[in-house]
């Protein structure tokens, strides 16, 4: 048996659904358009050629994988850091731990053009030349926080008395780390992580003022907006986009729903 | 010969702050022992616990277990497990791989330390259970592999913390049976904290009751309930009647403070105390009824057969002059 609801409400959710997805799909449709210099509706032809001019454009894979890599190494320095701050907030207690618990959290409350300017004018009075680390630099401020995040809730589950427990059957604080500590709180870094790199992988504010001339993917894509030319490139880099960053999705949600389901098993 | 003194304590401290948590504590715990330590909560006994485990380390003072200085050594390098209050069992870990942590710790392979494990399950009796996570366990049972989880390391000390705290009345006694028949068994010392007094006075060998981080009286379960050497002893094991020095001199005795046992007094025809019968209640096998003499109010326990006049009648009352127990000052 299920409820029948008014159909004004059913509506109402149609609309609201359309109104998030409707745009997505015209990015799937511009993709396979013949026409070149403006966006047409509707296309007046449906082509693949886009899609082999896409993979000839050296500028497109350039982008990609730089996006790719500041992604990666952003998204592992918020893993080590975040762990470790979270680790250190919810463990021990010391003077002016909700300041530091604050702190770090706040570069993601500040609008990134804060933190893009303020690192842009740090760069330039230590005379860091911008380049692919400074980019990296700029992502891992908000990446961490993410981590951290996750970190933190998860750590609050864990029981203090299973790392004592660990350490009274004889393993020192390494392997307590790798055999208690890790398991428990591995879907919750994959999360943030997958998270993390998510940010990292579209951020365009913060790059913009920490990049040297390097594009990383969007603002590849923002540049390309301006030119009147193979627009629907674009569009198929932004259908990839959307299917790499699909899956990971999907992925997390699946195994931190698992996690939620085992992690509270500590009582 | 004497027993080798399995756990040492000398003028040990423990504070916290301005928190005397353990303040200049003596003990000696012998090998093959079961050890309560007993009091109220923040008496210290935890701490002392866990002091010996070595997650505390002390302020001041020695620890010595099987005749080695401890101070300064991490948990992980001392021959002492723990049985958690809150189990402390690893969700992640089937029941198996949870009690062959210490083992697969220590580098044993994978074969003798799972069998081990089973003979540990075993022991506490559990199993078949091995497969099994933690959270599809009772609380009894999560226990009994607690238990086996620190067994399996053949600690040289068992320190059990509050272990019978979450079960159930029924549960804890037979748990309490349990305890005392593996600990004859292994010959293991096993020191045990508790607040509960007849858990103490049921299980332990010798129990040590604690208040305000000092111990005050250390003695077997028969000779703490007969002669309790402080009115806190005396009120905290068992229920007693504290005589105050004043009230002492009024019976006619020399003025020292005394613990009289409710059980110990009598209802009698001639000859004993004047006092008046102010309540009771029915207890099943026996009646408690309140007395007083003069200001006094004391409790006292009579056979329930024992037909009683009405409240507020004078009667007499007498008890056997060695169940009245001469006590240091508070």
């Amino acid at each position: 048996m299920h409820s029948k609801a008014p159909w004004s409400l059913k509506l109402a959710a149609g609309l609201g659904l359309a109104f998030l997805h409707l745009p997505i799909l015209l990015i799937f449709v511009y993709a396979f358009t013949t026409e070149e210099k403006s966006y047409q509706w509707p296309p007046p032809d449906f082509t693949l050629k886009w899609f082999g001019v896409a993979w000839e454009r050296s500028d497109v894979w350039e982008a990609l994988t730089l996006s790719l890599k500041v992604a990666s190494i952003s998204t592992l320095i918020a893993l080590v850091l975040g762990t470790l701050c979270a680790a250190a907030v919810s463990r021990t207690h010391f003077f002016g731990r909700e300041t530091i618990s604050l702190l770090v959290i706040l570069p993601i409350a500040l609008p990134g053009i804060i933190t893009g300017i303020a690192l842009r004018s740090a760069f330039n009075l230590a005379e860091i030349p911008f380049s692919f680390w400074t980019i990296v630099l700029g992502h891992a401020t908000f990446c961490i926080v993410v981590v951290y995040n996750n970190a933190v809730a998860r750590f609050r589950c864990i029981s203090g008395s299973l790392i004592e427990a660990s350490m009274d059957l004889g393993a020192n604080s390494f392997q307590t780390f790798r055999y208690v500590i890790l398991p428990n709180i591995a879907t919750a870094l994959l999360a943030g992580g997958m998270l993390a790199f998510a940010l990292s992988f579209d951020e365009v504010i913060v790059t913009t003022f920490t990049a040297g001339q390097q594009s990383t993917l969007p603002i590849w894509m923002l540049e390309e907006l301006v030119r009147p030319r193979q627009r629907p490139v674009t569009n198929v880099v932004a259908v990839l986009v959307v299917l790499m960053t699909l899956l990971p999705i999907i992925a997390a949600y699946y195994l931190t729903r698992d996690g939620e389901h085992s992690a509270g098993q500590g009582k | 010969m004497t027993m080798p003194t399995a756990v040492l304590f000398e003028q040990v401290s423990r504070h916290f702050d301005q928190i005397k948590a353990v303040d200049s504590v003596n003990l000696a715990i012998q090998e093959g022992e079961f050890f309560a330590m007993l009091g109220p909560s923040g008496s210290g006994k935890t701490t002392c616990l866990r002091l010996i485990a070595g997650f505390e380390q002390p302020s001041a003072g020695h620890i010595e277990i099987f005749g080695e200085r401890v101070e300064g050594v991490p948990p992980y390098r001392r021959q002492v497990n723990t049985v958690f209050q809150d189990y402390a069992l690893f969700p992640h870990l089937n029941i198996l791989d949870n009690v062959a942590y210490g083992l697969m710790i220590r580098g044993v392979d994978k074969k003798t330390r799972y069998q081990a494990a089973e003979d540990a399950l075993a022991l506490v009796q559990l199993k078949g259970f091995s497969a099994r996570k933690p959270a599809q366990l009772s609380g009894g049972q999560r226990q009994r592999v607690a238990l086996a989880r620190a067994l399996v390391n053949k600690p040289k000390v068992l320190l059990l913390d509050e272990p019978l705290g979450a079960l159930d009345l029924k549960l804890r006694e037979q748990m309490q049976e349990e305890l005392k028949a593996l600990q004859k068994q292994l010959g293991i010392t096993f020191v045990f904290v508790t607040h509960d007094q007849g858990e103490a006075l049921s299980m332990a060998d010798r129990i040590a009751v604690f208040n305000q981080g000092k111990i005050i009286q250390v003695d077997t379960p028969q000779a703490l309930y007969r002669h309790p050497n402080s009115p806190f002893v005396a009120n905290f094991v068992g229920s007693s009647n504290v005589l105050a020095p004043d009230f002492m001199q009024h019976l006619g005795l020399p003025a020292q403070w005394a613990s009289l046992r409710p059980e110990d007094i009598q209802l009698v025809q001639t000859g004993g105390y004047s006092a008046t019968l102010l309540s009771r209640s029915y207890m099943g096998s026996a009646n408690r009824i309140q007395l007083a003499i003069k200001d006094q109010v004391l409790h006292a326990l009579v056979p329930h057969h024992l037909a009683l006049p009405a409240d507020n009648s004078p009667v007499q009352i007498a008890w056997q002059p060695n169940d009245l127990h001469v006590m240091e000052s508070t």
